[in-house]
């Protein structure tokens, strides 16, 4: 299955709604597309749902990676909603659970931006 | 379990680290692993498989990629070999490093010892072999005991 994103907009986040597979090629750079698609417009507070993403592999953890500095490097905000357990596992053992902002549901993740 | 082995011999482009994982995927399965084993054992080969395709080989349309599947009495061993300058071993940082967290790469090896038994890494001037076992644990996945 292939990597699609669209995009929503709730009280004043970005919410990106991923499904499919984030991995080497095409996942990685839609994904990467979608990010600089939406600083490049001045959408900088960013809610990335992972609900229906069921796969990912180094180079999309990269990615993902990618996606957290650059937004912050702007002065945003990006956070991650509804992990997979298979993403949130990957996350644990490599260490970055504690980086990203996880969250678990939509509302509350949407009031913990800035 | 009965021994067996399968070789395939593929190009350095993205298809074959999706056609690697594939193959992974429904071997190990066939093999008697559980869901979780599966993923892992078909991650690591997707990984290594990108090593090879991506580091190794460097996508050069004149060098191949073999990935050999043995099921033995007691493990699954899937070798892949590329044929690039050789992996520099010293040269992998630690990704779990706080210095290397935020780096965008550097992490298919460790996910690959993270999630099988036994991986080997032997870098040449010809190529990189590198070799991951899972070890099959119990009678449900068809292997034979030690003592036999």
């Amino acid at each position: 299955m292939s990597m699609k994103c669209s995009n929503r907009q709730v009280d004043g986040i970005t919410i990106v709604d991923c499904s499919g597979r984030i991995t080497l090629g095409e996942g990685s750079v839609i994904l990467r597309d979608t990010i600089r698609e939406l600083l490049s417009k001045g959408q900088k507070k960013i809610l990335l749902n992972l609900a229906d993403v069921n796969y990912i592999d180094s180079s999309g953890i990269g990615e993902l990676v990618s996606a957290f500095t650059t937004v912050r490097n702007q002065g945003g905000e990006l956070k991650l909603l509804n992990l997979t357990k298979k993403v949130h596992d990957l996350l644990q053992i490599t260490k970055l659970y504690t980086v990203f902002d996880v969250k678990d549901e939509e509302a509350a993740a949407v009031k913990a931006f800035g | 379990m009965t021994d067996h082995r399968v070789s395939y011999t593929l190009d350095s482009t993205l298809e074959t680290v999706d056609s690697a994982e594939q193959t992974a995927s429904r071997i190990a399965a066939e093999t008697g692993f559980g869901e979780d084993e599966v993923m892992q054992i078909a991650m690591a080969v997707r990984e290594a498989a990108v090593n090879a395709v991506l580091h190794g080989n460097a996508y050069d349309p004149g060098k191949k990629v073999s990935v050999d599947f043995e099921r033995t009495g007691h493990d699954l061993v899937i070798t892949i070999r590329d044929q690039g300058r050789g992996l520099d071993l010293s040269k992998i940082p630690d990704p779990l490093a706080p210095e290397n967290l935020l780096k965008t790469s550097g992490r298919g090896i460790f996910l690959i010892r993270s999630f099988m038994d036994e991986v080997h890494i032997h870098p040449s001037q010809t190529g990189t072999e590198i070799k991951l076992i899972k070890h099959v644990h119990g009678q449900t996945a068809g292997g034979k005991e030690a003592s036999q």
